[in-house]
């Protein structure tokens, strides 16, 4: 029999080390888009991190709820930023009126 | 083996499976050399993984759930230690997870659809081999 309370910890451990490179990618990404685009991840992976969280101590039934209203912000959040990019002025193409 | 622990090698797989694929996305959103190449790493990897761990986790919940309804008697007090396990409706957590899933599905393409299309107009070169390789390139004369 496994233990999977340890498997619990270790898949939270390694999504925690993983979200690493994305993070480097937030202070080096050479544009605005990149970072938005890693922030995003980040979020994403935090909602799956909560879930982690919630099976390791036992409250998976409150944690799940969080979970999703994260992810449902994180959604919100990154499609407001890339509107907001999309309104700046076309440098090509685009909505020509 | 009994059911615990096929349920849990199960859960187990996908978990991996998932970790698998965000060692991937990462990997590929730090080392990509362009914009685009790295939104398409971002986007599929970081969907697949999300999906397949918490998939893992819902499956995890049944792995003492009773599906031979062997311990159900004529009373209230069997029921419900049939459908709760601690404080949780566990049939009610799954369907949360599984709904976790599908929300994560259907948005995050979304999302990388509409920052791909914001890097697009914002004016972003996508790196080429040769110029005028890219069949896009007729638009920016528009």
């Amino acid at each position: 029999m496994i233990n999977f309370d340890q498997i619990v910890v270790w898949t939270g451990f390694a999504i925690f080390i993983l979200m690493i490179p994305a993070l480097l990618r937030v202070i080096t990404g050479p544009t605005a888009i990149d970072r938005i685009v890693a922030v995003n991840i980040i979020g994403t992976k935090t909602a799956v991190l909560l879930v982690v969280i919630g099976q390791k101590f036992g409250r998976v039934e409150m944690f799940v709820d969080f979970a999703l209203a994260y992810a449902l912000l994180n959604f919100v959040g990154s499609l407001a930023a890339s509107r907001f990019l999309h309104k700046s002025p076309p440098k090509r193409g685009g909505y020509e009126e | 083996m009994d059911q615990a622990g096929i349920i849990t090698i199960i859960s187990v797989a996908l978990i991996a499976l998932g970790l698998l694929f965000f060692l991937g996305a990462a990997i590929g959103l730090f080392r990509f050399p362009d914009f685009y190449a790295r939104m398409h790493a971002a986007g599929k990897g970081d969907t697949l993984s999300s999906l397949l761990v918490v998939l893992g986790f819902a499956v995890y919940q049944l792995h003492d759930f009773d599906f031979t309804f062997s311990t159900l008697e004529f009373n209230l007090q069997s029921w419900k230690a049939w459908m709760f396990h601690g404080d949780g409706l566990i049939i009610l957590i799954v369907l949360k997870l599984i709904a976790i899933c599908a929300f994560i599905m259907i948005t995050s393409p979304t999302c990388t659809h509409a920052l791909m299309d914001a890097g697009w107009e914002d004016g972003i070169e996508p790196e080429l081999k040769e110029k005028g390789a890219n069949a896009l390139a007729k638009d920016i004369d528009g």
